[in-house]
C-alpha cells in the first residue's frame, strides 16, 4: 500500500517543476489572478528587461481594490483611475483576460475566481493578495505572493516556494444552531494566535467543517492568513463538486464527471501525517466580536474586553483599547456602532447576503447608524436583486452598492471617519483599516445585521429566536 | 536588485508586536504605479497627525534616530496584507536590515527580494539592543558573509538566515534571471500536462 498522504503533499509533488537539495522548490503555477494595485510594478518590470507573459490564458485580472462602489462612471480621484487604466493597458499589452469596472465577470478577486470555475481542486493558484487563501475551501493549494513574485510569476509561470509544514486544524463536534463559518474561524484565531499558522499550509478537517457550505468554507480558508498561515485549505467533497458543476470554465457534461473522480482522490487519506494539529471544540464556540487591533483579539457575543490584570502583552492590549476607544473589561453588549459594512472576500457572497438579509427584513436600521451592503461581485448583485434582497435591505435603511472592495479597506471613497466605529463582515480589524482612526469590529453577516438593527452588538441568536 | 554584503547602521527601535503592512504603508499611498517614492508614507499614520505635522509621540521623529538604517521590532512583524510597498517604502526611507523575533512569510519574502536582510533574532538579545537604542544610540554592524551582527560592545551574535537566501543578496540577483536557467524544465513540465 502506498503511504497515505495529506492533499498538501498531493498538489505540491505534481507541480514540482525543479528540485534541488537545500534549496526551495520550482513549483508550477496553474492559475495567476492580478488585480489593479499590485500588478503594475511587475508589468513594469517585464517591459524593462524585455519580457513578456508565459501564460496569458493562465492569467486573469479584474479590477476590485479601489473601484469606486457608485459612480464609476466618473472617477474623481486621478491616481486611482491611473491606476485602472494601467491595468487596462497592461492587459491589452500582454494578452490577459480582464474582467474591467464595467464587465459582467466584475469583482473581488477571491469572490469571482470560485464564481467562474477557474478555482478549481488540485491547481495551484496565487494572487498578489493575501486573501487568497480563500481559493483554498476547494482544495486548491492557494497562496498571496508579493509584487516581485507576480513578476515572477507573470514571466515564468513558475514560483519558488520552500516546501512548507503541514498542520491540520481539527473541528470537533458541531457548532451549535446560528453560529457560523466566521465565527468558526475568529474564534480559532482567538484560540490560537494571529501567528499559530506561520510557515505552515493548514488544512481545516472535522464534521463542522465537512458541513459547511462552499460558501462558509471559503469564509475559513479566506482567514488563514490572519492566523500567519501561508495557505489553508479544506480536502474536496460532494459539495465541492456540486458547487463547481456547470461554471463557466470547468469542463462540461461527461468530462466534470471524470475531473470530479480525479478531484475527489485529491482528498486526504486517512491516517496521513501532519507536522502539528491543533484541535478545537464546535459546539463550545458563540458568536463572535472582534474588541481590538488584531483579529485574535475576539471574545464571545457574551464576554467583555480583557482585563488588563490577566493578559501577558499588557502594553499592547491597553495600545488597542485606548485605539478601539474602549474600558477594560466592558461587555460586548454595551458596545454601539455607527457604521455596517456587510461585504468583503470573507463575506460578500450571494448566501452571505441572504442570511444577512433574513435578519434584517421587515426591520429598520437604527437611527443614526450609516449601513452598506457591497456585493462581492457583479454578478453576485444581479443574484441577489433577482430575488429581491437589494428590496429589503433598501427598505430597512440599507445603501445597496456595486462591488467591490470597498469599506474592508478604504481605498475608494468608502471611508469610516476618525473615530467611527463599524460592525464589519471583513477580515482585518487593523488600526486604520477602514479610515484613518476607525474602530473595526469583525462579525458574521448575521451579526452585522443584528447590530445594525439595535446599534449595539447582540446575539444573533437570541434576535432570530435560535436561543432563547 | 542591489546586492548587500555588510551594513553598519544606526537602529531605531519599535517595541510592538504584530506590526502589519497597514501600519507600515497605509492604503492611500497604494496607488502609485512606481516601485519608488513611498518612504515618505511610510509609518503614516504613526508618523503625522490628521493635519499633517510630525507627531511627537512617535520616536522616528526624534533628531536622535534621523538616519537610522536599522529597524528592531517586536515578533511577527510585516503581518497582514501582502502588499509589497511595504519593504519598498522601508527601503526608500532607509531602513536596510530589520531585525525581529518573528516574520509573516509573505513579508520576510518580500523584503528579501528587495535587497533587506530579515534577521530574526532571540528576544533575550533582541530586549537587550531594543532597550539601548531606547535609552541611547545603539549602532549595529551587520556581516552577511559571516552571519554576524556586532554591536558597540563588540558583542558579537550570530544569525541564522537560508543558504540560498543569502547568496541572492550577497550577490544582488535577479530570481527571473536564475528561474529562466530551468526554462528547458518548465517547458517539459507544460508538455507533460
Ligand atoms: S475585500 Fe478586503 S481583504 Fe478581500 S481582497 Fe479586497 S481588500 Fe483584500
Amino acid at each position: 500500500m502506498t503511504k497515505p498522504e495529506t492533499i498538501i503533499k498531493k498538489i505540491w509533488d505534481k507541480h514540482v517543476v525543479h528540485q534541488e537539495e537545500g534549496n526551495p522548490d520550482l513549483l508550477y503555477i496553474d492559475q495567476h489572478l492580478i488585480h489593479e494595485v499590485t500588478s503594475p510594478q511587475a508589468f513594469e518590470g517585464l517591459r524593462l528587461n524585455n519580457r513578456t507573459v508565459r501564460r496569458p490564458d493562465l492569467t486573469f485580472a479584474t479590477m476590485d481594490h479601489n473601484v469606486p462602489t457608485k459612480n464609476r462612471e466618473n472617477i474623481k480621484d486621478e491616481i486611482s483611475r491611473k491606476q485602472m487604466e494601467t491595468l487596462k493597458t497592461n492587459c491589452e499589452e500582454f494578452g490577459i483576460k480582464l474582467a474591467d469596472m464595467f464587465h459582467p465577470d466584475q469583482g473581488i478577486v477571491h469572490v469571482i475566481g470560485p464564481q467562474l470555475g477557474l478555482t478549481q481542486p488540485g491547481k495551484t493558484i496565487v494572487c498578489g493578495d493575501s486573501h487568497t487563501s480563500t481559493h483554498g475551501a476547494f482544495g486548491a493549494l492557494a497562496f498571496g505572493i508579493g509584487t516581485s513574485e507576480v513578476e515572477h510569476v507573470l514571466a515564468t509561470q513558475t514560483i519558488w516556494q520552500e516546501q512548507p509544514k503541514t498542520m491540520n486544524v481539527h473541528v470537533e463536534g458541531d457548532l451549535g444552531p446560528g453560529v457560523t463559518a466566521k465565527d468558526l474561524i475568529l474564534a480559532i484565531i482567538a484560540k490560537f494566535g494571529v501567528k499559530f499558522g506561520t510557515g505552515h499550509i493548514v488544512e481545516y478537517t472535522g464534521d463542522a467543517v465537512r458541513k459547511l457550505s462552499m460558501e462558509g468554507r471559503m469564509t475559513i480558508c479566506n482567514m488563514s492568513i490572519e492566523g500567519g498561515a501561508r495557505a489553508g485549505l479544506i480536502s474536496p467533497d460532494q459539495t465541492t463538486i456540486d458547487f463547481l458543476r456547470g461554471r463557466e470554465y470547468v469542463p462540461q457534461g461527461e468530462a466534470y464527471n471524470e475531473i470530479a473522480d480525479e478531484w475527489l482522490a485529491l482528498a486526504t487519506d486517512e491516517g496521513a501525517e501532519y507536522d502539528a494539529t491543533l484541535t478545537i471544540q464546535a459546539a463550545e464556540i458563540e458568536p463572535q466580536v472582534s474588541w481590538g487591533t488584531n483579529p485574535a483579539m475576539c471574545v464571545p457575543i457574551s464576554g467583555a474586553t480583557p482585563s488588563l490584570a490577566d493578559v501577558e502583552h499588557k502594553e499592547d492590549v491597553q495600545r488597542a483599547l485606548e485605539y478601539m476607544g474602549l474600558e477594560e473589561n466592558q461587555p460586548i453588549t454595551s458596545i454601539e456602532i455607527d457604521h455596517v459594512f456587510i461585504g468583503s472576500c470573507t463575506n460578500s457572497r450571494f448566501a452571505d447576503l441572504e442570511k444577512a438579509a433574513s435578519i434584517i427584513e421587515g426591520k429598520k436600521v437604527k437611527e443614526g447608524i450609516k449601513a452598506i451592503v457591497v456585493p462581492g461581485s457583479f454578478s453576485v448583485k444581479l443574484q441577489a436583486e433577482q430575488v429581491g434582497l437589494d428590496q429589503i435591505f433598501l427598505n430597512a435603511g440599507f445603501e445597496w452598492r456595486n462591488s467591490g472592495c470597498s469599506m474592508c479597506l478604504g481605498m475608494n471613497d468608502d471611508i469610516i471617519p476618525p473615530g467611527g466605529r463599524c460592525a464589519s463582515t471583513s477580515n482585518r480589524n487593523f488600526e486604520g483599516r477602514q479610515g484613518n482612526g476607525a474602530r473595526t469590529h469583525l462579525v458574521s453577516p448575521e451579526m452585522a445585521a443584528a447590530a445594525a438593527i439595535e446599534g449595539r452588538f447582540v446575539d444573533v441568536r437570541k434576535f432570530a429566536g435560535v436561543l432563547n | 536588485m542591489e546586492a548587500i554584503k555588510q551594513h553598519q547602521g544606526l537602529v531605531f527601535p519599535l517595541n510592538r508586536s504584530n506590526i502589519d503592512t497597514d501600519q507600515i504603508i497605509p492604503k492611500q499611498f497604494l496607488k502609485r504605479i512606481e516601485r519608488t517614492g513611498f518612504g515618505q508614507f511610510l509609518f503614516f499614520n504613526w508618523r503625522f497627525d490628521d493635519e499633517g505635522n510630525e507627531r511627537a509621540d512617535f520616536a522616528l521623529n526624534e533628531p536622535k534616530y534621523e538616519n537610522s538604517t536599522v529597524l528592531i521590532a517586536g515578533e511577527n512583524f510585516g503581518c497582514g496584507s501582502s502588499r509589497e510597498h511595504a519593504p519598498w517604502a522601508l527601503l526608500d526611507y532607509g531602513f536596510k536590515v530589520i531585525i525581529a523575533p518573528s516574520f509573516a512569510d509573505i513579508f520576510y519574502n518580500n523584503s528579501l527580494k528587495n535587497g533587506i536582510i530579515p534577521i530574526k533574532m532571540e528576544e533575550v538579545q533582541l530586549n537587550k539592543w531594543m532597550e539601548q537604542a531606547e535609552t541611547g544610540r545603539l549602532v549595529l554592524d551587520i556581516n552577511l558573509l559571516e552571519q554576524t551582527i556586532t554591536d558597540q560592545e563588540n558583542l558579537i551574535v550570530p544569525f541564522d538566515i537560508p543558504e540560498y537566501h543569502k547568496e541572492k543578496l550577497i550577490n544582488g540577483w535577479d530570481d527571473i534571471a536564475l528561474t529562466l536557467l530551468h526554462q528547458e524544465k518548465i517547458e517539459q513540465f507544460e508538455n507533460s500536462l
